[in-house]
């Protein structure tokens, strides 16, 4: 038995967990071309949570701060993308794939700046006086997510808004039986593109550095003199526009988006979170593509199990890892 | 032993009480309109519903967001026995028990496998496992009617063409111009078993059972050490709460006559109980009867004012929208965000400790 998990953990031990799960769905499925639909499927919609979940996990890890209403986030990064994207549909249609191209990078920097903004907003206005008060920072941030969900609703009103998507990410590539959305392609590259970013700046600069130390030891870094507080805020506007840009992924992806988007995501981005172990990118990037995968296969073969599959896969793995599957040192 | 001074901000809240316990308890007679009656009810539910929050909260230190769940598993309960049994008082025991057990069972396992780890755990967990059954109740159709919900007739003695007394002529008799009908029967019964639930509720926070939930609020640690099983605590009083939720579900049930995802299971009902219990005061049980109040009345009656308002700034960009009688949580979610920072003890904590000297 000990051989056995040895070996396993040479090979990479819980990030096997799913290609684990991709082999079981493979003999479950049967099918080969709708496997690789799924697994690509799953994957893009793993990828598209980390974007959402990564800040979440990164804000606790430091600061030991949960924010409830890092959901408002995803929402109104999904509305300003969409609003964006509207305004621009004269470039859209247009032939000229730069100028779509331009259209769709516009949205999703409108997206993160708003994400930033509101970030620093947010953490300086409702976190900031509760700090080190969990029952608290439960109720302002959950009030804080209230207002903001009416907010949206007073600005966009409750029907839902169809997001234009450019015309080149439309549609599939079919390569003999298997079809694969390019959209999903795209979206997996961009998590992608942000993982090996967080990944360099986590592990290979003087600020990534402080970040990790202050995850394991805030008060060892304070009193080494650096302002953990500082850095906290600029991981809080990170975190906050990486959610923004999750969100306007994620509409995209939809394509027909309402208030209740980011509420929906929210229960998805907690269960990844804590799947993951609060704290480590690694770890949410492994819920997530868990999750991703989960969704998709359980979708396929008993749709009705869909949401209650990732409730009994977060009762699973708490039972058998309870601090999640690849936590912060704490 | 020193002696707890009365302060006269508790002798206040005690006023305060006096008159809303007398209010709902006349309240047939008092205000003789539908939606008086309504309103009267509604608030005797959430009392119950509150305090039990409270319970949870206020005294232990738990977030759950779980809590209306445990509400419509008691709706559900009552609302598919009465439909499947028909209107009776055999269907709403029958159903009010289902709920008890399945809150009961769902609340056990919730707490033992979750209550170990940090509070923020918890209130994560409990909130994607409320999300799974909201979900769970509007795919499974065929027994809880999806999101229509379900409409059912009530047990023969709440009807309203039930008469209680009649005179000699074979008519309804009244009282100060008030029918003793079904209807005035159902309001009692929702008046007489919230008040026990509440009664019961109030008797566990002067329990010696009570000190300990608080021992473990102020200093879990501590409360270990001493020797308590915290764990185990914690778990018996997240299933207590559980089933005073549920039984209050099946009252509302039985009084609404309707059972939908919007009455019992949405995530609003839980945000008005998260406000009630804050805005009244959070660790008092005379919070949650203040704060019930004051947000049923709100969502009854604030709407039109804010109506009127919207009205009135017809011309001003943006602010009709803010002002629309739908968003009336905006305003309150940022009466809640400042409550929290400024008077995080809520109406009821506010005031208890007005005039106290140490």
């Amino acid at each position: 038995m000990n051989k056995l998990t040895d070996t396993l953990g040479r090979f990479g031990g819980v990030n096997l967990l799913p290609v684990a799960l991709a082999a079981i769905a493979f003999v479950l499925i049967g099918a080969p071309s709708s496997w690789v639909t799924l697994t690509i499927a799953g994957l893009s919609m793993g990828m598209m949570v980390f974007l959402m979940a990564s800040g979440l996990s990164l804000v606790f890890g430091l600061m030991d701060v949960m924010n409830f209403g890092h959901s408002a986030f995803i929402s109104f990064g999904a509305f300003v993308a969409a609003s964006v994207l509207a305004a621009l549909g004269g470039w859209l249609d247009s032939d000229s794939i730069l100028l779509a191209c331009a259209a769709l990078a516009l949205a999703l920097i409108a997206a993160i700046a708003f994400g930033l903004a509101a970030g620093l907003f947010f953490e300086t206005v409702i976190i900031r006086p509760v700090y080190r008060d969990h029952l608290r920072q439960i109720l302002i941030t959950m009030g804080a997510l209230i207002v903001s969900e009416q907010i949206i609703l007073a600005v966009w009103g409750g029907t839902p808004v169809t997001v234009p998507r450019p015309s080149f990410l439309d549609g599939a590539w079919i390569i003999g039986d298997v079809s694969i959305e390019k959209y999903r392609i795209f979206a997996f590259g961009i998590g992608a593109v942000v993982f090996a970013g967080l990944l360099a700046l986590l592990n290979r600069t003087r600020v990534g550095l402080l970040i990790r130390a202050g995850v394991e030891n805030r008060e060892m870094v304070e009193s080494l003199g650096f302002k953990i507080n500082r850095l906290f805020i600029g991981v809080f506007m990170l975190g906050s526009a990486l959610a923004a840009l999750g969100g306007a992924m994620w509409a995209g992806y939809e394509t027909l988006i309402t208030p209740a988007l980011g509420g929906e995501m929210m229960i998805v981005v907690f269960i990844v979170v804590i799947i993951g172990g609060l704290g480590s990118i690694e770890g949410t990037l492994l819920g997530a593509i868990i999750v991703g995968l989960t969704a998709n296969y359980i979708g396929y073969l008993a749709p009705k199990l869909a949401l209650a599959s990732n409730m009994l896969l977060m009762m699973a793995i708490l039972m058998w890892r309870p601090s999640g599957l690849r936590p912060a040192v704490k | 032993m020193t002696q707890v001074k009365v302060t006269y901000g508790a002798l206040a809240i005690k006023a305060v009480m006096i008159m809303i316990a007398a209010a709902l308890l006349f309240a047939p007679f008092l205000f003789q309109d539908v939606r008086a009656l309504e309103v009267a009810a509604r608030i005797c539910i959430f009392i119950v519903l509150v305090a039990s929050y409270d319970l949870l909260i206020g005294y232990t230190g738990i977030v759950s967001f779980a809590h209306t769940m445990f509400f419509g598993f008691g709706s559900y309960g009552a609302a598919i026995a009465l439909k499947k049994m028909g209107p009776g008082l055999d269907a709403v025991a029958v159903g009010t028990l289902a709920g008890v057990l399945i809150s009961l069972v769902i609340a056990t396992v919730i707490g033992l496998v979750s209550l170990r780890v940090k509070a923020i755990f918890f209130a994560m967990i409990t909130l994607a496992a409320a999300s799974v059954v909201l979900v769970l109740a509007s795919q499974l159709s065929q027994l809880t009617g999806g999101e229509d919900g379900i409409t059912y007739r009530a047990p023969e003695v709440f009807k309203t063409a039930n008469k209680l007394m009649v005179d000699e002529n074979g008519k309804v008799v009244r009282w100060f111009g008030v029918k003793l009908n079904g209807k005035l029967a159902g309001y009692y019964f929702v008046f007489f078993t919230s008040l026990t639930l509440f009664l019961i509720m109030l008797r566990v926070t002067v329990s010696p059972l009570g000190t300990v939930l608080k021992a473990i609020r102020e200093n879990e640690a501590r409360a270990e050490a001493i020797g308590y099983r915290v764990v185990a605590y914690r778990t018996f009083v997240f299933c207590l709460s559980a089933v005073a939720a549920s039984l209050a579900g099946s009252i509302y049930a039985v009084w609404l006559k309707y059972t939908g995802p919007d009455t019992a299971l949405s995530f609003a009902i839980m945000i008005d109980i998260l406000l009630m219990v804050v805005i009244g005061g959070m660790g008092t049980m005379w919070g949650a009867v203040i704060g019930a109040v004051l947000m049923v009345m709100a969502q009854y009656y604030l709407r039109d004012l804010m109506g009127a308002a919207s009205e009135a700034t017809a011309g001003i960009p943006l602010l009709p929208e803010l002002l629309a009688p739908d968003r009336w949580l905006l305003w309150l979610g940022i009466i809640f965000i400042l409550l929290v920072y400024f008077f995080p003890r809520g109406i009821a904590g506010t005031l208890m400790t007005k005039g106290q000297r140490d």
